[in-house]
């Protein structure tokens, strides 16, 4: 991406402000970090707006596969690593069926997909998609087959098939839902790149020589299908970790067209699997194709996507309410913190660990932690106040006591003001909970 | 076509350091990397990650699955070390609980003497930390720090505000100093800095930035952890020091062990709860991880292993 300087110099400097922006700089500097469009300048020369269109396409082209709001969005990631700025589209997961399952089977794993949803901080973590694979031989039955998952589930499909044949006869059959044809290798590209224009579809890439992946975007591009995912073939956690940062470090450091795609894993059953998917998520990959995905293994993962993806400069937050630990009744005291959720898991496990049971009243601090809030002016005597009424606190427990964090003492005389409750300083590190809960009751 | 490799250009490496009786069998070698975690085209020496298995001397802080997992041993830290040894930990990790003034009150000689038994019965590196009391915890390492001369142990822990007498333990017995920061590599920075200025050498610190276990702020851990390893290879001396990454919080998270529907088998979970946080802390930088469970040290040995690394 060109520095707003750069792209400046290619525009009218007209400063009329269509583009909604109040001068030419501005909008270059909206531009340069990918928050304006460059169609928004309707006085752009067309020598500004071709120089300025190959320079600025992401280093890495997103993709879409799936339609409506089930799509799946891959790639246009502009990082290395996550505090350089974030990651933007999170791995997407899907589960492979094979159509040589019957009827029940089939019913069965589509159920079992489904099932892997899971609520967790105001987010929904789910599987996203569905990968479809060829191994009956038998290109009728692939078709009928892919026609009955796309007519069970409305989820994004992966064809996964090297049979041109074939694969043209399924991806006609449902290729107003964008699956994402997997895929072509030195031996079939022409004819698979044939199916994907000829359906309008995205086409996965499959080799396990970085070269030879750029060679076939090469021969891909010029049968004119653009819209492409790489799928280095990685047989263990070295090689996927390898091959996917020489693909993005390609593709961002030097800003090779060529590897600037997202990029498919397939991930084997077992244990090798679950290691390869975890690297995946951390390092680089776009679409995991799960053979298997065990239930007890799929929270991690999933949790680890939600991790990897959080933008590192908006917080993940919890939803402020009245929190119970251990069991508390109308006597037990009430404490209080932010909706910063480190700072509230911190706190919750500290409070656990003293087994006292107590009531935890979470305050919409929008994500900050208790002294960076307290001096923002997020953690006041009205905002604790009105969490605690939202909440219903007063009324379930009797106790008439309000802990707060020892970092905000000095909030003690207004919060009892406000609040009717006594105010106790609790201590300054939450890790001192434990003791100080054994001292108060 | 041919496709550059597209390596970074280091300047900078990790500083080696030695733990344990110098030539004894379990002696160990860490650090020395010149790259990022496991890619080989940018460091070809092999990486070294030592294992080291948590253990406690008193029963208050031991998570209910690493107890099943140990079952009897438990009770005794020469039976847990022996335990650890046949599960292959390379080294061990043992928090002096039983110190707690809170708790049980050990005094400090008899902590010493535990320490003692378990480098004898084990004959691994160790890492030793107090209870958490600071006044008790200067005690307790002055006195653990005496009696292991010669074992070159590892000792927790030292942060800003409270770093001297731990530092003046290691030092007067030729031990090492784990530096503890809170997610920050400012503070990172800041703790190898006093640490240094208090006379202790770099070749003598490990840093801990606090792993936070997934679910739980990993994600802050890991990109610390990144951008400590990346400022160290790009020549930030002061971080160029061995990392240290406790997975063992991972226990801590409820969604790890509870009952969710459609979660699974609720054990099987926990201990990939470890071993996920442990991998953030492979690929992210650590030289020594410390587990809880065995099973979560076999799929973090198994990893290393996969990825081209010693273990």
């Amino acid at each position: 991406m060109p520095t707003a300087i750069e792209i400046f110099k290619h525009l009218p400097k007209k400063n009329c402000g269509e583009c909604k922006y109040p001068t030419c700089l501005a909008f270059a500097m909206q531009l340069a970090n990918n928050k304006a469009k460059l169609e928004d300048c309707p006085y752009l020369s067309d020598a500004g707006k071709s120089a300025l269109a190959s320079s600025s396409a992401p280093p890495i082209r997103m993709v879409r596969i799936g339609t409506g709001h089930n799509a799946i969005d891959m790639g246009d990631e502009t990082e290395l690593y996550r505090h350089d700025k974030r990651f933007f589209h999170p791995a997407a997961f899907a589960l492979r069926v094979s159509d040589d399952l019957g009827d029940e089977e089939l019913a069965k794993r589509i159920e079992h997909a489904r099932s892997l949803r899971f609520e967790r901080v105001g987010q929904v973590l789910r599987m996203d998609a569905v990968e479809v694979e060829y191994r009956s031989g038998d290109p009728h039955r692939f078709t009928s087959f892919v026609k009955k998952v796309a007519t069970d589930i409305d989820w994004p499909l992966v064809l996964r098939c090297h049979d041109p044949a074939a694969m043209s006869s399924a991806a006609t059959q449902v290729k107003d839902g964008r699956p994402l044809l997997h895929g072509a290798d030195a031996g079939n590209l022409k004819d698979m790149a044939a199916v994907a224009k000829a359906n309008g579809c995205p086409l996965a890439l499959c080799a396990d020589d970085i070269g030879k992946l750029a060679d076939l975007v090469e021969g891909a591009r010029k049968e004119g299908v653009e819209d492409l995912v790489l799928d280095p073939l990685p047989l263990s956690m070295k090689e996927l970790l390898e091959r996917c940062t020489v693909i993005r470090r390609s593709a961002i450091r030097k800003t090779f067209r060529g590897l600037g795609y997202p990029i498919y894993l397939s991930i084997p059953a077992g244990r090798d699997g679950v290691l390869m998917a975890s690297t995946a998520v951390m390092k680089y990959g776009s679409i995991l194709a799960f053979e298997d995905l065990p239930a007890a293994n799929a929270l991690p993962l999933m949790v680890l996507r939600q991790n990897i993806y959080t933008d590192p400069q908006v917080p993940i937050q919890v939803k402020p309410d009245l929190y119970p630990v251990n069991n508390p009744g109308p006597d037990a005291p009430i404490l209080m913190t932010t909706n910063f959720s480190l700072t509230y898991f911190t706190v919750l496990s500290d409070i656990e660990k003293s087994k006292i049971p107590a009531w935890l009243q979470v305050v919409d601090t929008e994500g900050l932690s208790v002294l960076t809030a307290y001096a923002a002016g997020k953690l006041t005597a009205d905002s604790v106040n009105n969490a605690l009424m939202a909440s219903g606190a007063k009324d379930r427990s009797s106790a008439g006591v309000l802990v707060i964090p020892g970092m905000v003492a000095r909030m003690s005389v207004k919060l009892n003001e406000a609040t009717g409750l006594k105010v106790v300083v609790g201590p300054k590190e939450s890790s001192g909970l434990p003791k100080f809960l054994r001292s108060i009751v | 076509m041919e496709v550059p490799v597209p390596k970074e250009k280091w300047t900078g490496s990790i500083g080696v350091m030695e733990l344990g009786k110098a030539g004894g069998d379990g002696s160990m070698r860490l650090g020395g990397n010149k790259g990022l975690p496991f890619l080989s085209f940018e460091d070809g020496t092999r990486r070294k990650v030592a294992l080291a298995g948590w253990m406690a001397d008193s029963l208050e802080d031991v998570p209910q699955p690493v107890q099943d997992a140990f079952g009897e041993h438990i009770k005794d830290p020469v039976s847990w070390a022996r335990a650890w040894t046949e599960q292959g930990a390379d080294m061990l990790c043992i928090h002096l609980t039983s110190t707690n003034p809170e708790e049980g009150d050990a005094a400090p000689q008899q902590a010493a003497e535990t320490v003692m038994a378990v480098l004898e019965a084990s004959g691994l590196p160790l890492v030793v930390y107090g209870s958490g009391h600071e006044e008790k915890d200067a005690k307790v390492m002055e006195k653990v720090g005496e009696l292991a001369k010669g074992h070159r142990l590892l000792l927790g822990q030292a942060e800003e505000g409270s770093y001297k007498s731990v530092a003046a333990a290691a030092l007067a017995n030729g031990h090492a100093v784990v530096g503890f920061s809170n997610l920050d590599i400012n503070l990172a920075k800041q703790i190898v800095i006093l640490l240094t200025d208090f006379g202790v050498e770099r070749k003598d610190v490990v840093i801990d930035p606090l792993m936070a276990a997934l679910g739980m702020g990993l994600e802050y851990s890991y990109s610390v952890n990144e951008r400590i390893r990346i400022s160290a290879l790009a020549g930030d001396a002061m971080l160029q020091v061995p990392m240290i990454c406790d997975c063992t919080s991972a226990w801590k998270a409820r969604e790890a062990t509870e009952d969710v529907p459609h979660g699974g088998d609720t054990l099987e979970r926990g201990i990939w709860w470890e071993a996920t946080t442990a991998l953030a802390a492979l690929l992210s930088g650590a030289d020594i991880l410390v587990l809880g469970h065995p099973e979560a040290m076999d799929i973090a040995r198994h990893s290393i292993k996969e990825l081209g690394g010693d273990a």
